[in-house]
């Protein structure tokens, strides 16, 4: 059984008496093995983030069953066992720090768990260093920027050592050097720690440094695959009003245009050579 | 403008005042507000003084900063001591129509004075030297046993840390609102005030629903981290009485005994 499994997963909540519930996912299943790193794609009311909140049981199917590490979600008494190994970093990095001092926010989550204070402070320590932030450890997070902020939110997380991070679009609120060294610390913490990644997010341009894409829109799967393979399928992302990374969407106009390029590019530097090769000669 | 103030700020360090337990502090911060008001001559203030300045130097922290707080009180500093001139007996040293001032006004004036700027000392130095989450957790500590009365201490300290962590975030959300208004064309500059107050009110809107929200991200982000109450909860810095507090009460003892001591055997009045 894979790490994350949802199983014909529904989801609908009620917005006013009388009124018909809501329905958020449409039977989704997924699975998502341990070490992973997907990029779960959508535009907004997709119900990719609904979709993520199952994960560590913030949220219980109304209709199918979320598994995580062969662990039940609608089980009540395994709550605390899913969160410590799924962990959710949501939007807004203002929001979710709890403490006035960096290395006490990082704290809180062992806190919680009952670990024991010297082991609480190697975790600090590790989780801060694993992020980049341990000369920041004993400032406040309101002198923080955006994006070294959302990482104190992520080395939060990290000192739970859970197995899986779940983000849920945590470049939307930052600038582009924010959004660097945010996707930048998923890769390394992905890579070096071998912690699964779900990566929920608008931008194409993040997406595509996943090693699998799921595409989501009105509550169902849309398409899934590599990024190449995902990308590759303009006519239908376009379809349901999503972007694909401009390089891929200048290859694909240009071959519309009857250029002979090839499928399946997805940055600059892809793109560049192509044409290069098309063109006959660099420069 | 309004994330300026330093009332209430801690200063990271490493200094003897950093290091010693939050619970201590606090119980010793309050000692010496209680001293300040037994001292009833110079001579004791002075000691309580010279406690504070004392302290000072201990946090290790920049005399501008200590400057910087006192300035958020020069107000009333200046204010009750001139009003405290009028009082007292003495020596008549300048007189105006019915306004007559006396020696007595004059050293009951700098009394007052050393009073209040010795007072706002003793807690800052508090505030400077222990993060707000050392203070509650200080709170939740010396609370504790009025759990016995079915009291929430655990709950009441965590809401004040909360409260603490997110005062900078609010001031720079007032401060953002209050600049969107403005390019709206409010004004809150002019007007009585009755107009002032209700120029306040598409500020406080806007705020409010912006804090709800954030409580309830907040509330979500707890949560996905294991939050359940205090209940099997630990803490990343223990607190335990060391040498160091053990020797800081000594001190500040020798204090209060010599504030009794002069309190009884010196004169009133230098």
């Amino acid at each position: 059984m894979e790490y994350l499994q949802a199983q014909n997963v529904s989801f609908s909540y009620d917005t006013e008496e009388g009124a018909d519930p809501v329905q958020v996912l449409r039977g989704v299943s997924m699975g998502i093995r341990k070490g992973e790193f997907v990029a779960l794609l959508g535009h907004n009311g997709s119900g990719k983030s609904t979709m993520a909140k199952h994960f560590n049981a913030m949220l219980l199917p109304s209709g199918g069953r979320v598994y995580v590490d062969g662990l039940d979600t609608l089980d009540e008494s395994l709550k605390y066992e899913i969160r410590r190994r799924v962990g959710l970093v949501l939007q807004n990095p203002d929001n979710q720090l709890v403490a006035s001092i960096v290395e006490e926010d990082v704290a809180f989550g062992p806190e919680n768990l009952g670990v024991p204070p010297e082991e609480i402070r190697r975790r600090v320590d590790d989780a801060l260093k694993a992020v980049d932030m341990y000369e920041f450890r004993m400032h406040a997070p309101y002198k923080l920027s955006g994006g070294q902020k959302q990482r104190i939110a992520i080395a939060g997380i990290i000192a739970m050592e859970p197995d899986c991070i779940v983000l849920d679009e945590p470049t939307a609120m930052l600038d582009p050097r924010g959004r660097t060294e945010v996707l930048d610390t998923i890769r390394k913490l992905n890579r070096e720690k071998g912690i699964t990644i779900v990566l929920i997010t608008h931008y194409m341009d993040e997406a595509v440094l996943a090693d699998r894409v799921i595409v989501m829109d009105s509550g169902e799967i849309l398409t899934q695959g590599t990024p190449r393979e995902v990308f590759s399928q303009v006519q239908l992302l376009k379809k349901h009003k999503l972007d694909v990374p401009q390089a891929t969407e200048l290859v694909f106009q240009l071959k519309a245009m009857g250029c002979n390029l090839p499928d399946g590019i997805l940055n600059e530097e892809e793109c560049a050579a192509a044409l290069e090769l098309l063109l006959g000669k660099p420069g | 403008m309004l994330s300026d103030i330093t009332l209430g700020q801690y200063l990271p360090g490493n200094s003897v005042l950093h290091r010693m337990d939050p619970r201590v502090k606090l119980i010793l911060t309050f000692a010496c507000i209680v001293f300040i008001f037994v001292a009833g001559n110079f001579w004791s203030l002075l000691l309580m003084a010279a406690l504070a300045v004392g302290g000072m130097i201990l946090s290790g922290v920049p005399v501008g900063q200590y400057l910087k707080s006192l300035r958020a009180i020069i107000v009333i500093v200046v204010f009750t001591s001139v009003l405290n001139l009028f009082y007292g007996s003495g020596d008549l040293l300048f007189k105006l129509g019915v306004m007559e001032i006396r020696t007595g006004g004059v050293l009951n004036s700098v009394f007052i004075a050393i009073r209040i700027v010795s007072l706002i000392l003793f807690s800052t130095i508090l505030t400077f030297t222990t993060s707000p989450t050392q203070l509650t957790d200080a709170l939740e500590r010396i609370m504790k046993p009025l759990s016995v009365f079915h009291v929430k201490v655990h709950e009441i300290a965590m809401m004040m840390t909360i409260a603490l962590r997110f005062v900078p975030t609010l001031l720079e959300e007032t401060d953002k609102i209050m600049s969107a208004q403005k390019a709206r064309g409010a004004d809150m500059e002019s007007g009585g005030l009755m107009q002032r107050a209700k120029a306040l009110i598409p500020i406080l809107i806007p705020l409010f629903v912006s804090s709800f929200r954030r409580a309830y991200d907040l509330a979500m982000a707890m949560e996905c981290r294991c939050y359940h109450g205090g209940e099997g909860r630990t803490k990343m810095k223990s607190l335990h009485v060391a040498g160091l507090d053990v020797w800081s009460c000594c001190v500040t003892g020798v204090f209060f005994a010599a504030v009794i001591v002069s309190n009884i055997f010196l004169p009133a009045f230098l």
